[in-house]
């Protein structure tokens, strides 16, 4: 028995589990897939909005700009990569002149500090592959970058360090209540019972509000396909650069990564959940980024993928507890501000929402320091050398482009939140995220993973069921 | 424990193993090869094919083997060898960063460098192909080692995108192995591997090669569960209307082998656009004195007999620098001209002595045509060819007589007569 359910297991589902195991509550997360962050969170922008985009009094608003003020800190604690690059909305017309200067305004009156508006001069020195037709820019210096899937794995990680379970394979596709306690089930029969449920289902949070009638929330899908390019190309890009927005969204933005990648996208395609990319989509890109920057290294380009956003109908975040069945809280609808509003809408739910329903105390053995997933690269010698003295397996490079050792990938497939196939070892430690695409390092991350699970090697999976990596032994 | 050398070798492939040996038969003794996987012989060891050593041996030897006889050669020399040992950095004063479990992280000063790291493939996410990202796409390099070094298969049913060497080969590797091999879709017009590969490794398994095709998108959630093949225009772009569609398991791609250059690039060396190698001259020294490259880290080589040739010569004035502190002398550029993709080297050392070699590619096929080396408007040497293709290396050798009147930019370029 649970004191709180957390459903889903993306960055909303992660920092929600995390804030609820700083009190003494017995906390669960359900994960339909096998692993957590497998969806929105694990392929989106990793921009950290300033919070000039959202109307004002909006939830957008209110959280994009505490957010951004709580990220840096919550970055800290979970050993994530956080950077506080700043972000530059361009101009192309007088019309997009007006549009920077009414975000100005806007972003004034959400509270957000130190916007500027810089001119052509001040824009290129800022940016020196910035388009030439570019005429200005609005400059957002709390912008920031963040990478997305490790803060979602080290969130959910460090919450499970703290006593919260994890139940993966767990699609939930029924939700009870009787005598106050919550019995949520899977399609195979499994159930766990609780007395406050927060469906932070991302895509699926329209179906899960369906399962109690809560029908009014309604989750639709638009897809984003971005183009990654190489860490030598690092430097491109400084800011990260947007075009003015649309009805649609921000549009295709240049950015640097967290990890000093280059990142372009994303295209918006509504309704379509599939996350293939398409000639179309990433011809788009390319376009948009060639319109936004010269001298764009598309010689560098490391892969290609795409994401899917969740967004509601209301085009605003659905952050409240269920009209028809109380002690159930929807987080539904969190589109874009979603990964920068997330420690505080997790606050929020926390503080005031569960507060609300449960007795809360702190929980005096909360420890919400994690160490990084990745570190050891940037280590000095001397701290390199005391490692590998204490766990000579450091002392193995097994990813040469991201220089990611045994020790790491050992410990991705120990610690909490486990990693159990060759994406997981991915996500959590870099390891194939480089240039060779995991060429190299795959055939030696499968078989640490064979060794830890004692399983043969052709039984490794690079995400899932499914997804076998060979098909047997030769001759 | 020893941190001081004459040179340091970073690789211990075809490429750092002949240098190794030449630099000790020309008189360096301080010798270390610093080689990252468990044993020597590099990519060489997945190669169980023959057809290795044909030019230098006269013989047809498997990868194995033909690492074999340098490994052998290093050994009787007791040239010093770091296995399972990693180049974290280097710097342009030559300090090596190197890491591994005995000793952990430790810098060795050398006083000449050679840069012998070889190559990777390139991969399917630096194509843009449309589609999912499912398990089953693999580059050729990757499936070969899974069959050839680990003992399974990577699939059962295959389309290969790329007529590179290693593609061809594991089309004929796969299918030895029970695999069915649907298809080899090259975008080119032409293939880029070798024509004896193309005969023995498609054509005698009556696999049909696609020329002026490529894949247009990948399907398959969890595992890869077809591809769609279509034709391409002069520009490369699909022709709508000539999508083919294969089921299958497994995608692998051979479109290309990139230098790995990062140690380089971290040490301030100029690299060539055009190779995407170091910049180095016939003595095989790069941008920085006393550091030296060769092989695969240096240009694509089609067959390892020219590895070990280049790294011989890298070896040699490795051992020179060392010995003589032999200082880069007077030198003049060499440019790729019309019809050539490109030149290595990119300058010639004329104070190096002795003939130089220029070797170089053409940029499409052409049939009776000739190759001229020019210093402004006089020929240096000029050579017939019935054929050149863009798969296979040509060279000029230019002799030391000849040189010595060079007093400007010599250019390499093709005058076809038709195509």
């Amino acid at each position: 028995m649970f004191d709180v359910i957390v459903i889903g297991g993306g960055v909303i589902g992660g920092l929600v589990l995390r804030e609820l195991t700083k009190y003494d509550l017995r906390a669960a997360l359900l994960e339909k897939e096998n692993d957590v962050c497998m969806g929105a969170s694990k392929a989106n922008s990793g921009i950290v909005h300033a919070g000039f985009d959202a109307a004002p009094d909006t939830l957008k608003a209110k959280f994009n700009v505490l957010g951004n003020k709580m990220m840096p800190q919550v970055c800290r604690e979970l050993g994530v990569k956080y950077k506080n690059n700043g972000s530059l909305v361009v101009a192309f017309s007088e019309e997009d002149v007006k549009t920077i200067n009414a975000l100005k305004v806007r972003g004034e009156k959400n509270g957000v500090e130190g916007l500027e508006i810089v001119d052509k001069t001040r824009l290129r020195e800022m940016e020196k592959n910035v388009s030439d037709e570019a005429v200005a820019a609005l400059y957002a210096k709390t912008g920031g970058i963040v990478c997305p899937y490790e803060l979602t794995i080290a969130a959910i990680g460090n919450a499970m360090d703290n006593g919260a379970e994890l139940f993966t394979d767990f699609e939930v596709t029924g939700i009870t209540k009787q005598s106050d306690i919550f019995t949520v089930s899977s399609a195979e029969g499994k159930s766990v019972e609780g007395r406050v449920v927060i469906n932070c289902a991302g895509l699926a949070s329209g179906r899960i509000a369906s399962l109690v009638g809560d029908d009014y929330i309604k989750i639709k899908d638009r897809k984003g396909e971005y183009i990654l390019l190489d860490r030598e190309s690092g430097d491109f890009v400084n800011h990260t650069l947007f075009f003015t927005p649309t009805r649609l969204g921000k549009g295709i933005l240049v950015t640097q990564t967290a990890d000093n990648n280059i990142l372009l996208g994303p295209t918006a395609e509504e309704g379509n959940s599939n996350t293939a990319t398409s000639a179309d989509g990433l011809s788009f890109v390319i376009e948009k980024a060639r319109k936004m920057c010269k001298n764009l290294p598309l010689f560098n380009t490391i892969t290609s993928f795409a994401g899917v956003r969740a967004y509601s109908d209301k085009h605003d975040f659905i952050i409240e507890e269920s009209k028809n069945m109380k002690g159930l809280i929807h987080c539904a609808g969190i589109e874009s501000p979603g990964l920068t509003a997330s420690p505080a809408i997790a606050e929020y739910v926390a503080e005031t929402l569960v507060g609300g329903m449960l007795p809360m105390k702190k929980n005096g053995g909360f420890n919400g320091n994690r160490k990084p997933d990745y570190f050891f690269k940037n280590l000095s010698m001397e701290e390199k050398n005391e490692v590998i003295k204490r766990d000579s397996s450091y002392g193995k490079i097994v990813c040469r482009c991201e220089q990611i050792t045994e020790g790491e990938i050992l410990r991705a497939i120990r610690e909490n939140p486990p990693a159990k196939d060759i994406d997981g070892v991915k996500r959590r430690t870099r390891a194939g995220m480089g240039r060779c695409q995991g060429g190299f390092c795959q055939p030696y991350v499968a078989e640490l993973i064979a060794k830890e699970q004692n399983k043969p090697l052709y039984e490794i999976t690079k995400s899932g069921e499914g997804s076998y990596l060979l098909t047997g032994v030769t001759k | 424990m020893k941190t001081n050398y004459d040179i340091v070798i970073i690789g211990g492939g075809p490429a750092g193993l002949a240098a190794a040996v030449s630099a000790y038969d020309n008189g360096a003794r301080d010798i270390l090869i610093v080689e990252r996987e468990q044993k020597l012989g590099g990519i060489l060891n997945q190669c169980v094919h023959n057809g290795f050593g044909l030019t230098r041996f006269k013989e047809s030897l498997s990868g194995p083997e033909y690492a074999a006889r340098f490994v052998a050669e290093v050994r009787v020399r007791n040239i010093e060898v770091w296995l399972q040992t990693t180049v974290l950095s280097l710097s342009v004063d030559k300090k090596v960063t190197v890491i591994n479990a005995e000793i952990g992280v430790a810098v060795l000063q050398a006083k000449a460098v050679i840069l012998a790291m070889g190559c990777r493939e390139r991969s399917r996410g630096a194509l843009n192909i449309a589609g999912t990202r499912p398990a089953g796409i693999y580059s050729a390099g990757t499936a070969q080692k899974y069959v050839n070094i680990k003992g399974y298969m990577p699939g059962r049913r295959v389309v290969i995108l790329g007529s590179g060497d290693i593609g061809l080969i594991m089309a004929r590797r796969m299918t030895l192995e029970g695999a069915k091999v649907l298809a080899v879709c090259e975008i080119m017009p032409y293939s880029s591997g070798l024509k004896r590969n193309i005969v023995q490794c498609l054509n005698d398994f009556d696999i049909p090669l696609y020329l002026n095709h490529t894949i247009t998108k990948i399907e398959g959630e969890k595992r890869v569960t077809g591809v769609v093949v279509s034709a391409v225009d002069e520009n490369k772009q699909p022709i709508k209307g000539t999508e083919m569609h294969f089921d299958c398991d497994t995608v692998l791609f051979s479109v290309g082998l990139i230098p790995e250059n990062e140690l380089t690039k971290g040490a301030g060396i100029t690299l060539s656009p055009k190779t995407r190698g170091a910049e180095v001259s016939q003595t095989r020294e790069t941008s920085v004195e006393g550091i030296f490259a060769c092989g695969n880290v240096l240009q694509v080589h089609d067959l390892v007999d020219f590895v070990s040739e280049e790294a011989e010569t890298a070896g040699r004035y490795a051992a020179a620098y060392v010995l003589g502190g032999k200082k880069q002398g007077e030198s003049v550029a060499v440019k790729n001209g019309a019809n050539i993709a490109y030149v290595c080297p990119q300058r010639v050392d004329k104070g190096a002595g002795g003939n130089v070699k220029l070797f170089f590619r053409v940029t499409g096929t052409f049939k009776n045509c000739t190759v001229t080396a020019k210093c402004g408007d006089t020929a240096l040497v000029r050579k017939k060819k019935k054929i050149a293709v863009p798969g296979e290396m040509e060279n000029l050798l230019i002799p030391q007589e000849k040189l010595a009147g060079a007093s400007g930019e010599i250019t390499v370029a093709l005058e076809a007569e038709n195509e």
